[in-house]
């Protein structure tokens, strides 16, 4: 199977992260699954002319490839010249190119919350770069690809959403792909594969015990729950952080900060700051969403009730103050 | 004379151009651009300040971390907080890992594969390095991004994930070491000893790092096995130490306490001190820029402003100055700022090269790893990482921090709790800078004229490009 991969208004993290792919070193990963880079514009030796001949030969439908992949969102200003993002050498706009190439893809892939939805450059207001992703727009279907396209092999964008992505989510979705094939009922509603997005982020997290009794972080560094105070929407992102995790054994919220939900479309404008919980009359808004509000609220008032001390000591601080106690076998 | 365009200009960090006017097969000017833009610093504008942190890491998927020091470190500023000590070393700790893991990348995945190409074949050294360092395929590929993966798991425990971390804070770190991570982080630190030692450098990192002089390295290569000696070898067989010289004025903010920061030329002699930095000397020229023109401005009044169809201009980069001069940030920069022999005896003896700058990114890799070691062992577990912040209502800030590619600054100010300026001055806006208002061109451009240009040419252009392992990405923000 060959990629070809692209990218435009991102910051390359997707690469970046994809080079930190475990168990096995990248490359020897792919290979032995057969997956080989027709053109990757970090990784590749090719420059210059050499490498303009490649995409132009992908471009004509002269060099067949399989799978199309962009990182970084589709910049089409200024006034839709899409001069903001030319492709180096080309004179040509990165968006023509794109469009160019989907035509004779089979799969297109979105690398990354900016390709998938528009990333940063989408939400800021008024949207001075006129970004977008390869086939929404923000929350919306459209995009630069149009919210009708289907690639040749007959699937829509599939959007390995996240900012950055995790190797394993690019790794695994290629895979799955080469061994045994991509279906529609592989995508969630953002196009989206199901193997990373049917978990929240919430499951698995380390702090699933403060949570439970609602035993809240107040500050940066401390070890209880985030969701209260600190903006954390693993209850509501969908991705499986905490339950594959990243460089080893981290994730956001190991790493002592809020989820910032950066798998959603759109999460880079919350509406509020992203380390603050916005609360009406003390309740946060935007509790989980599978979940009454009244009930959520009602068992937070008892599990806060019977929070043991230690639970309750141990969120406010950044190392356990209190050790869980040590009993007598039998007792 | 003829005008070649080269690009996409490959395994670097984004998206590069490079225009070249060639005369008799040689470059006599060239033209750097930056065919993308971003323009984060407005993205930010109207944001609560506190939110620079989630946003600012964005800028850069393979210097996120460096971003994040800038700016918690303008919040810092802005605000008064201090760090408690294991906050601090638990920065240095992620900002360096990110650093280093940088040169690693650099090293085996953008710079080595151009050694690979045919037009060295005839030379004694080609097949071991073609097949070593071929893109993707080369036999060296598999154990360094192991030790790359490896290295980066500190990260896991420091600071969740990389890239795109929200750990580093105005007044620390989010995640306090435990007593099991840090015998964990240390177990991870020999590990990437190991492979520095014996596949890198081929020798201990404290034996290279005591290495004072040219002719000391050239006798501590002579026939050692090692990755870096392999390079070494082919680049004096290629005279790289004479290759690819800029302005040689060189600007570091300094690193980590262990770095001092300054500005310092060979033309004050080899021993002499640096001059302090002056940060009120930098000024951000756009004459060249697609931005809106206007006269030279420090950063704390900048503005960038889209002016798509300027006709003088080439590229999205600004061109900053310090004090009106051309500036050449990085490791090699970091490390004669700093007063470290065998960089200022290259550096003296031939200017800034190619070569030079690949040893500077050996030095950090074999001095910084040692300090590292020793910044967990400082670590006290159960003391604080974290101090909290507390912003006034209106204010500015400035950080300065060292990204792996050089000077990284943030100058931000805020009104009623938001962001009403931001700008940022990224290594690789210094480094490959476009000609500014008095047609002096910027660091690269110097730094190719004279070499060898067209069809039958060596791929010096490459090296010479990629020894400063540009950051695009940062660079158009």
């Amino acid at each position: 199977m060959k990629l070809l991969w692209l990218q435009s208004g991102g910051c390359g993290g997707c690469t970046q992260s994809l080079l930190c792919a475990e168990p096995r070193p990248l490359f020897d990963e792919l290979r032995d699954a057969g997956i080989e880079f027709v053109w990757h514009p970090a990784l590749s030796l090719e420059s210059g002319d050499a490498a303009l001949q490649i995409l132009e030969d992908c471009a004509e439908g002269r060099l067949s490839f399989d799978v199309l992949c962009i990182e970084g969102a589709m910049l089409r200003g200024p006034n839709g010249s899409g001069k903001f993002h030319l492709m180096a050498g080309s004179g040509r706009p990165m968006t023509e190119w794109v469009e160019r190439l989907a035509r004779h893809a089979r799969w297109v892939f979105a690398i990354g919350s900016c390709t998938a939805y528009g990333g940063f450059s989408a939400s800021t207001p008024g949207n001075p770069l006129e970004a977008c992703g390869l086939q929404f727009d923000t929350d919306e279907p459209g995009g630069l690809l149009g919210k009708g396209f289907q690639s040749n092999g007959g699937l829509p964008v599939v959007n390995i959403a996240g900012c950055p992505v995790h190797p394993g989510w690019v790794v695994d979705t290629l895979e799955k792909l080469a061994f045994e094939g991509l279906a529609a009922s592989d995508l969630d509603a953002y196009g989206r594969p199901l193997l990373y997005a049917d978990q929240l982020v919430h499951h698995g997290c380390s702090r699933n015990e403060f949570y439970e009794f609602k035993a809240s972080a107040e500050k940066q560094s401390d070890l209880g729950c985030l969701m209260e105070n600190l903006g954390c929407k693993g209850t509501q992102a969908h991705a499986d952080c905490n339950i594959r995790p990243w460089n080893g054994s981290g994730s956001c919220l190991r790493g002592g900060f809020a989820c910032i939900a950066c798998t959603e479309p759109g999460f880079e404008a919350p509406g509020h700051p992203f380390q603050e919980t916005p609360k009406l009359a003390g309740i946060p808004i935007g509790l989980p969403t599978d979940m009454p509000k009244a009930w959520f609220v009602a068992l937070a008032a008892l599990s806060k009730s019977a929070t043991p001390k230690r639970v309750r000591e141990n969120a406010v601080v950044d190392h356990p103050v209190i050790r869980p106690a040590v009993k007598k076998a039998g007792k | 004379m003829k005008r070649v365009l080269v690009g996409p200009f490959n395994r670097v960090e984004g998206d590069l151009e490079v225009s070249l006017d060639v005369d008799a097969g040689q470059v006599v000017a060239a033209r750097v651009n930056s065919p993308l833009f971003r323009g984060f610093e407005q993205l930010l504008v109207g944001r609560v300040a506190q939110d620079a942190l989630a946003i600012v890491p964005r800028i850069c998927g393979i210097c996120s971390i460096a971003q994040s020091a800038a700016a918690a470190a303008a919040l810092a500023s802005a605000s008064g907080v201090q760090m408690p000590a294991n906050g601090k070393l638990a920065q240095s700790l992620i900002l360096a890992t990110e650093n280093l893991a940088d040169h690693l990348t650099h090293f085996y995945l953008f710079f080595m594969p151009d050694f690979a190409r045919a037009s060295y074949v005839d030379r004694s050294w080609y097949p071991d390095v073609a097949s070593r360092f071929a893109a993707i395929k080369g036999s060296a590929a598999p154990a360094a991004l192991g030790a790359r993966a490896g290295f980066f798991k500190l990260i896991g425990f420091l600071a969740g994930r990389w890239p795109h971390s929200l750990a580093l804070q105005p007044g620390g770190s989010t995640k306090a070491m435990t007593a099991a991570e840090r015998i964990r982080v240390l177990a991870l630190l020999r590990e990437f000893r190991g492979f520095l030692e014996t596949t890198l450098l081929g020798g201990s990192l404290e034996q290279f790092s005591a290495l004072a002089s040219e002719s000391a390295l050239r006798d501590w290569a002579a026939g050692r096995a090692g990755d870096f000696p392999a390079f070494l070898n082919a680049a004096y067989d290629l005279r790289l130490e004479s290759v690819g010289r800029a302005k040689d004025l060189f600007l570091s903010y300094g690193a980590y306490d262990l770095f001092a920061g300054g500005v310092w030329s060979p033309e004050y002699g080899e021993t002499a001190a640096v001059d302090r930095l002056d940060p009120a000397k930098i000024a951000e020229d756009v004459s060249h820029a697609w931005l809106a023109q206007g006269e030279p401005l420090p950063p704390a009044l900048g503005e960038t402003v889209v002016d798509a169809n300027k006709a003088a201009a080439y590229t999205w980069c600004k061109a900053p100055r310090y004090a009106g001069q051309v500036a050449e940030t990085g490791a090699l920069a970091r490390q004669v700022v700093a007063g470290q022999p065998l960089a200022r005896d290259l550096v003296c003896r031939h200017g800034a090269s190619v070569t030079a700058r690949v040893v500077a990114r050996m030095i950090e890799l074999a001095t910084v790893v040692p300090a590292m070691e020793h910044w967990v062992k400082a670590i006290v577990p159960g003391d604080p990482f974290c101090n909290q912040l507390v912003l006034p209502d209106s204010g500015e800030g400035v950080g300065l921090v060292e990204a792996a590619r050089g000077s990284l600054g943030h100058w931000l100010s805020f009104r009623r709790g938001r962001i009403d300026r931001y700008q940022i001055i990224a290594p690789t806006t210094w480094n490959f800078s476009p000609h500014d208002g008095s047609g002096q061109p910027g660091p690269l451009e110097q730094a190719l004229i004279g070499l060898p240009a067209g069809e039958e040419a060596a791929p010096t252009i490459q090296h010479v490009v990629r020894s400063f392992d540009p950051c695009m990405v940062c660079t158009v923000h």
